[in-house]
């Protein structure tokens, strides 16, 4: 057993830090405090391929690992959860499930274009009376002749109105229950697809949270993605590999708040001497440090588990149940330390404290993740 | 040692527009007290063309003996007619030691010069001696971004070569009157595959004093309080030959430009000496002006992490201190009319 | 067209500690990068081959570690590396490491040369000039900006109150300036090919034709005699006088360090 990063991970990390440093850093602040979908750093990223990173390189993709990928979204939410999340949202959630369940033909027509920069995606599971309980999906999908007719909606959608790819989950057949579920690929701009109101939200908030509308929405036939009656199982096939991505965020949210913590009691005074000479401080920054790694061993080993096993849904819920509580209780720790001036939206913790209470409930709340895990094990 | 025949202390005189660079001055004047510890005399070397009316100048300051090459090829600098005139007059006189200014011009030729020569080159040396009992040229460089000193010999090659920091040595007083002893050399300028053309010579506005190349450089921070309040700094910097500069905070408070802030989000400085005036000390301020030669901080509070990298530290009212240095400075400088 | 930038590894922080028995600096432990320049200087090579289509060629002198820096070279675009390491190149100067380098380069077909000015952890810019000298090609330092016209180079070199656009006729050496460009992101896949797909030649002392009078300490015309951390900065004094005295106390430490 090694826990040592190859050079090569080593390398990627180094590059993701450094872009995340010079230029997400600098833009967290404005992306939080006006609430603004930070297009520029998309645009950004996709030029240098960090929205293909885990996609093979037939596909236009990166050619690297699921690890490498972990290692993008947590440097990046270590300065900005937002940016974290769109990156996740995009791969795992949208990219992921047309290359797991796509054709060739869907592969090269929509795969292509979202991992070589020139699109962006999401995924649209949840809707009002379906979300722990996804299975309770209301919005339908009729076959009629060469097209199927979509109508309902979707709410809570990372990326909405951003992303122009979507993957659209609905009853294809109400009478089967889950088994009759079904995955369609659906563009912007399709007639009958439109967007209800963003959400105002407690933290990440520029990233884009919509309600997707769909109005006698026709699709091509050939957008059903896999077969029909199988969405469900796509669905949380692909949420597994989600919440390593949010697992992700949740580490990078956790150890960019330890960072930041640490420089700022090496460098504050009281009493006359810096507050990292007191005991308390010592002794909380320990207790963030080893949750922290902690953490990063479970996301690190679900990663590498999403690529070496065929199931790894204990893995990757365990990792996001660990690492979104770490999430929560070391940026609040790291309030703490900051006192007052934690308190404020002067200093970078008040915003990772806020932007990490979303990851103990999005794909998959904690108590999600414990029954996930118990489910395994009973 | 079988160094015999090098003898004496050559000089590069860099002149740009047929105007002599201080740091020549100031090489002369450094070369002169080595020159006394070897025994030997100081030679000026003035390349260029119709540069010979600038040779009385270069005696006036000391210089012993002046070797003019002047020829067309040396109108405007380039590498290779300038490397061809040093060598031939390095082959030709075999001095002990050759002084450049650390300058664009010096740290392009003389590396280019050693290398033909065959002999060691030491960049950027801030302090030259002559070792007593061997009588090698001790050269001490900076080194690491400043943290560290090196003391350089070259012991087995000659001439022994070194570029110095402009601003560092002093230059002796001027010598009014004072006539060359001139020699006149021309190898030969032939062009080869090594000559550049020059195309077009663009001279940089001369707006305000970039801080990054000032050598001496007078922050102020939150503590100077007001706009108004930097006039105190002013006189300072204006009585030391220094820059304003300041931290984050006097640029948010709208006191100073951007322009001029030095830190993380600012730029990142070296000078000679840097006074940190009511400047807290940020971690983002610090890594911007640790790397001063000088730091010198006046801060009221005795705990502000300033204090920390300052290798002098002054608590105390800015307001009161920074007049009364003003006056002292300007003091020293009348009694010292070199300056 | 045939690029080759030679590119140096160095530490990546100020915070440099010096071995108290041999003097020498201590580089275990700290992050190592191309040095800034060097990185500028691949970067307008990059922008050569993307505009002309050139072929780039990084090659690195030190240690077997350097490597990196070559990895990274490649996960930016460059397209063959050489490493050039051996004990005997060891405790180089400037004059060793550039004839060194030199001899290196002469192995490989080349129009063009880049190096960075100088690097930060020593900042000589010698190198640049001094391989140049050994090439007997024309140098220009200081370079700004970069445009290759035909068999020429139209270069901007900067001095402290002007620039000089330099026209130069190609194999040349060109130093580079950190303000030249902003060097390019690698790309993720781009690390994994440098890793997976890429090889790195490496050439030792025999790889290469050179009299070992130049090469290593032994072919080092200049000797370190000592090196010391500037001790001030460590232990700085603070005092707290009154006003009349502090201004005193300035005073006497700008006159011990010669500011007048």
């Amino acid at each position: 057993m090694d826990f040592t990063l190859s050079k090569e991970h080593e390398m990627a990390r180094t590059l993701f830090r450094d872009f995340a440093q010079q230029q997400v850093k600098p833009l967290a602040r404005e992306v939080d405090e006006i609430e603004v979908f930070p297009r520029g750093t998309v645009e950004k990223m996709q030029k240098l391929g960090f929205l293909g990173i885990p996609i093979p390189k037939e596909y236009g993709g990166q050619g690297c690992d699921t690890l490498t990928y972990v290692l993008c979204i947590e440097e990046l939410s270590k300065v900005c959860g937002t940016t974290g999340v769109i990156v996740s949202a995009h791969t795992s959630l949208c990219c992921d499930p047309i290359k797991n369940f796509g054709t060739p033909e869907q592969k090269e027509k929509y795969l292509r274009p979202l991992v070589t920069g020139k699109k962006l995606g999401a995924f649209g599971l949840t809707e009002p009376n379906a979300g722990t309980d996804a299975s309770g999906q209301q919005t339908k999908a009729v076959l009629d002749g060469d097209e199927y007719i979509l109508n309902g909606s979707k709410i809570f959608i990372t990326n909405g109105k951003e992303a122009d790819i979507y993957i659209i989950f609905a009853m294809t057949d109400k009478s089967k229950g889950t088994k009759g579920i079904s995955a369609f690929i659906v563009e912007k701009g399709t007639p009958g697809f439109t967007f209800g109101t963003k959400e105002k939200k407690m933290g990440i908030r520029g990233s884009a949270t919509y309600e997707l509308i769909f109005t006698e929405c026709r699709i091509p036939k050939e957008n059903l993605l896999g077969q029909e009656g199988k969405g469900f199982g796509y669905a949380m096939q692909t949420l597994d590999g989600g919440r390593i991505g949010i697992a992700a965020q949740a580490l990078g949210l956790a150890a960019g708040a330890l960072e930041t913590t640490i420089a700022y009691v090496k460098e504050r005074k009281q009493f006359g001497k810096s507050l990292s000479k007191f005991q308390n401080t010592q002794f909380q920054i320990a207790n963030m440090a080893t949750k922290v790694e902690a953490a990063r061993l479970l996301v690190y080993k679900a990663a590498i588990a999403k690529e070496t096993q065929k199931k790894y849904s204990m893995d990757a819920a365990m990792a996001k149940l660990y690492a979104a509580e770490v999430a929560s209780e070391v940026t609040n720790l790291a309030v703490q330390l900051h006192g007052g001036y934690g308190y404020t939206r002067e200093y970078d913790v008040e915003r990772m404290m806020r932007d990490a209470k979303i990851t103990e409930i999005y794909e998959g709340t904690s108590e999600v993740q414990r029954m996930v895990i118990s489910g395994g094990l009973l | 040692m079988g160094f015999e025949n090098n003898k004496g202390i050559f000089i590069f005189v860099q002149q740009v527009d047929n105007r002599i660079t201080n740091v020549s001055f100031e090489l002369i004047g450094k070369g002169k007290e080595l020159a006394a510890d070897l025994g030997t005399e100081v030679t000026a070397v003035l390349l260029g063309y119709k540069v010979k009316p600038l040779a009385d100048e270069l005696a006036a300051y000391g210089a012993d003996k002046v070797i003019l090459v002047d020829d067309p090829a040396l109108e405007i600098y380039t590498t290779e007619a300038y490397t061809h005139g040093m060598y031939s007059v390095i082959e030709k006189y075999n001095p002990e030691i050759v002084l450049y200014g650390a300058t664009a011009i010096g740290r392009d030729l003389a590396p280019r010069v050693s290398a033909r020569v065959h002999t060691g080159l030491t960049a950027d040396c801030t302090k030259l001696e002559i070792d007593s009992e061997t009588k090698y040229l001790r050269m001490t460089r900076p080194a690491f971004g400043g943290n560290i000193m090196a003391t350089i010999l070259c012991p087995n090659f000659r001439p022994q070569m070194a570029t110095v920091r402009p601003g560092v040595m002093q230059k002796l007083k001027k010598i009014e009157g004072a006539k060359a002893n001139l020699e006149e050399f021309n190898p030969g300028f032939e062009k080869n595959h090594k000559y550049v053309e020059v195309l077009e010579v663009i001279k940089k506005p001369s707006t305000k004093i970039d801080i990054q190349e000032a050598n001496i450089l007078v922050s102020g921070g939150r503590g100077v309080g007001s706009k108004e309040n930097f006039a105190l700094l002013e006189e300072l910097a204006n009585t030391i030959g220094g820059t304003i500069s300041s931290s984050r905070a006097s640029v948010d408070a709208g006191w100073q430009d951007k322009e001029v802030q030095v830190g993380q989000t600012g730029k990142t400085v070296r000078p000679h000496v840097y006074f940190a005036i009511g400047i807290s000390g940020a971690i983002q301020h610090l890594a911007g002006m640790e790397e001063s030669d000088v730091i010198i901080a006046i801060n009221k509070d005795p705990y502000a992490p300033i204090f920390d990298v300052a290798d002098y530290g002054v608590v105390g009212d800015l307001n009161k201190i920074v007049p009364i240095l003003t006056e002292k400075i300007k003091a020293e400088m009348i009694a010292k009319d070199n300056w | 067209m045939k690029i080759i930038v030679c590119i140096k590894q160095v530490p990546d922080t100020n915070e440099v500690k010096l071995d108290p028995v041999t003097g020498t600096l201590i580089r275990d432990g700290v992050p190592s990068i191309i040095n800034p320049d060097d990185k500028a200087g691949l970067e307008a090579a990059l922008r050569l081959k993307d505009e002309l289509g050139a072929e780039v060629t990084v090659i690195s002198m030190g240690p077997p570690q350097a490597e990196a820096v070559i990895r990274e070279a490649f996960a930016m675009g460059a397209d063959k590396g050489y490493l050039v390491t051996d004990r005997a190149f060891g405790g180089a100067d400037t004059w060793a490491t550039s004839s060194t380098l030199a001899a290196a380069i002469k192995n490989l077909e080349y129009d063009l040369v880049i190096t960075g000015r100088q690097a930060i952890d020593g900042d000589t810019a010698q190198v640049g000039p001094q391989i140049a000298e050994h090439l007997d090609i024309a140098n220009i330092s200081y370079a700004e900006d970069i445009k290759v016209e035909g068999e020429y180079v139209i270069v901007k070199r900067q001095y402290e109150d002007r620039y000089h656009i330099i026209k130069a006729k190609m194999p040349c050496l060109i130093t580079a300036l950190a303000e030249l460009n902003e060097p390019r992101y690698m790309t993720p896949g781009g690390i994994f090919d440098a890793y997976r797909e890429k090889k790195i030649t490496v050439w030792g002392r025999n790889d290469i034709t050179i009299d070992d009078s130049n090469i290593g300490l032994k072919g080092s015309p200049t000797k370190v005699a000592q090196s010391f951390p500037k001790s001030v900065k460590a232990s700085g004094q603070v005092v707290s006088f009154d006003s009349e005295e502090s201004a005193t106390f300035i005073i006497d430490k700008l006159k011990e360090k010669f500011i007048f």
